[in-house]
């Protein structure tokens, strides 16, 4: 490994593949650095392991991956798994963790790739051991060939919750219950954007087909839930919720959550780049022009990480930001990449198509985005929402600023769980706007580092190293 | 304690190759596994517990955004379960109560 590289493209998700690929085609020399042991990012996550579940459970989409990941295999990308970037600077060094030492490289562009969270969903007892996201229950599938025997109950909204739903069905395993969160106001304003929908009507379809299945077995699916409440004496025993006036329980070991991702914006907030409010996808994105680029010189965003669009708009996202960085880098002439970008871009368009009629259908219901008070909303140190409201009745008017009344975004997930929900709260409590409310400062490092770690530095520039060093004592 | 695991493993899968020490109990687990996954196969749903109230806690996310998934592995306190494969003879303590956590956090 060498200390310089034209190309680093964070993220080997559906968008960093592309991105990486795109670049090496033209002639960059690409570093493509990921944590997971393998390329494929969430969607296609063990997609090249051999002891993976089948096409039969996963479905075309998933299958869908292989060809990025032959392409890749083909190029010249240099490719880092199990790598974990916990640094980048606007001046493009890039601080990360491999086998138990740290490495620094320097990149003439940086293509950030690096994804979506899950939105985190808060309501009492979220934090019961057997809750887990439905996204986690789709890796336990993916790498371990994990299905659900026995008292398993889906809750949320959006397409996400309906594809793991079929695919443990397919997989043979046993569904108690879904239990819909959508409000059904939720329907009404998605009708509007029906129309621009069908213009790509494949997400329907697939959609209305996911539906299909777990009619076909017979799943009891509950809709327009609320109130949701998980219980039990230690760890989870049942989900209890209000449904047209009426109380419901349902006994249950595990309970898989999903309200829909959100952009992953701990490296582009800890660069300090701008990041503007979305007021339809309920989240931040951090902002960027059509080609990828943001306002720090030879940084580029890509996929899910920038704005949600899916694995298929990320993948396109990734070519444009190849292209353009491979452009920036000289080795693509600008005349020959502007033809290559504009017809991407128009693919992009249409395949955006459908967004602004899912946005509106799985908008996430308020009582996730600012839940009743005895909700723990950070996890890491244990602050309720009614904290967080009783913070801003003592004049507390900022994110930032909950964190000196009660520690909450200071643990370990830098506020990656609580960040939207203590602004939500905030923006709610005080009548203002999300974007004057704001969000956490994130201060690098975003992933722990350990001394040994640090110390363990591999650098062709000595010098640097013993700055990073002073800077973590 | 575990509780007898809900989870089952694909049948056209690799078998379980491997064993673990989770709080020094003998857990099979398949390589390529992660921590936190071979776990929850296990039936080990608490994996740790809070520093601020002492209640269990196990994996949230599974990717790495949550922190939930920390453990002591092998002798190092607070590596996420979730982003570390298992290796055969691997020792892994549930975190509990207070955490030292790894430099570099405010
Ligand atoms: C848990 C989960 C499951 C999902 N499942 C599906 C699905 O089945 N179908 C579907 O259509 N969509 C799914 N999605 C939506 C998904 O966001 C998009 O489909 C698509 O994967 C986005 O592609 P991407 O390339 O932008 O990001 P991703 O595919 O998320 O890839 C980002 C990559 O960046 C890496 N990364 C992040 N931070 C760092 C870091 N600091 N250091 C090193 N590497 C890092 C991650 O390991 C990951 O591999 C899922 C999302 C989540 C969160
Ligand atoms: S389970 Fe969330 S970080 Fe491991």
């Amino acid at each position: 490994m060498t200390g310089r590289v034209q190309l680093a493209v964070i993220g080997a998700g559906p968008a960093g593949m592309a991105a990486a690929v795109e670049a090496a085609n033209c002639g960059a020399s690409v570093v493509l650095i990921d944590e997971q042991p393998a390329p494929g990012g969430q969607i296609y996550r063990a997609i090249t392991s051999a002891a993976r579940p089948g096409k039969a459970i996963l479905g075309d989409d998933y299958e869908n991956g292989a060809k990025l990941t032959d392409t890749l295999a083909a190029s010249t990308v240099d490719h880092w798994t199990a790598t974990t970037v916990w640094q980048v600077t606007p001046e493009r060094e890039i601080y990360m963790t491999r086998d138990g030492a740290s490495h620094r490289i320097t990149a003439d562009a940086i293509v950030i790739a690096n994804g979506a969270t899950e939105r985190p969903m808060p309501f009492p007892g979220w934090t019961l051991p057997g809750v887990m996201t439905a996204g986690a229950g789709q890796i336990l599938l993916k790498t371990a060939g994990l299905v659900p025997q026995a008292g398993l109950v889906l809750a949320g909204s959006g397409p996400l919750l309906f594809l793991i739903a079929a695919q443990y069905l397919r997989a043979g395993g046993a569904i108690e219950a879904l239990v819909e969160t959508t409000p059904r106001s939720n329907y009404r304003t998605a009708l509007r954007h029906l129309p621009g929908a069908l213009r790509t009507p494949g997400y329907l379809r697939k959609g209305l087909g996911l539906l299909a299945e777990l009619r076909k077995h017979k799943v009891r699916h509950v809709k327009t839930a609320t109130r949701l409440q998980a219980v039990g004496d230690g760890r989870l025993q049942a989900l209890r919720f209000s449904r047209a006036g009426r109380q419901h329980e349902i006994a249950c070991t595990t309970l898989m959550l999903h309200i829909g991702v959100v952009p992953n914006v701990q490296i582009t907030r800890a660069l300090n780049l701008p990041h503007d409010w979305d007021a339809l996808q309920r989240c931040w994105r951090p902002r960027r022009d059509a080609d990828g680029a943001t306002e720090l010189d030879g940084i580029f965003l890509a996929g899910d990480g920038a704005g949600i669009g899916g694995a298929v708009v990320a993948e396109l996202e990734g070519r444009i930001a190849g292209l353009a960085s491979a452009r920036a880098l000289g080795t693509l002439e600008t005349g020959k990449a502007e033809a290559r970008l504009a017809a991407e871009r128009s693919r992009l368009a249409q395949e955006m198509a459908p967004r602004p009629f899912l946005d509106a259908l799985y908008a996430p219901s308020p009582e996730f985005l600012a839940p009743p008070d005895d909700t723990i909303v950070c996890r890491c140190e244990e602050v309720t929402a009614g904290q967080i409201r009783s913070y801003v009745g003592l004049g507390c008017i900022g994110p930032n600023q909950t964190k000196s009344f009660g520690r909450s975004g200071m643990g370990p997930c830098q506020g990656r769980l609580c960040g939207l929900t203590v602004s939500e709260i905030i923006a709610s409590e005080t009548a203002r706007p999300m974007a004057e409310v704001g969000y956490y400062r994130i201060r690098p490092p975003i992933k722990p580092v350990t001394l040994g770690e640090l110390a363990a530095l591999h650098d062709d520039q000595a010098a640097a190293a013993d700055r990073s060093l002073e800077n973590a004592s | 304690m575990p509780s007898a695991s809900t989870f089952a493993r694909l049948p056209d899968g690799p078998a379980e190759d491997i064993t673990i020490l989770f709080n020094g109990e003998a857990v099979r687990a398949r390589s390529g596994d992660t921590v936190a996954a071979a776990l929850i196969a296990a039936g080990h749903r608490i994996t740790r517990t809070t520093p601020v109230s002492g209640t269990g806690r196990g994996p949230y996310c599974m990717m790495g955004a949550c922190f939930e998934c920390l453990v002591e592995i092998d002798g190092e306190p607070n590596r996420q379960g979730c982003m570390v494969q298992v290796r055969d003879g691997m020792r892994i303590d549930a975190m509990s109560g207070a955490r030292k956590l790894a430099e570099g956090n405010p």
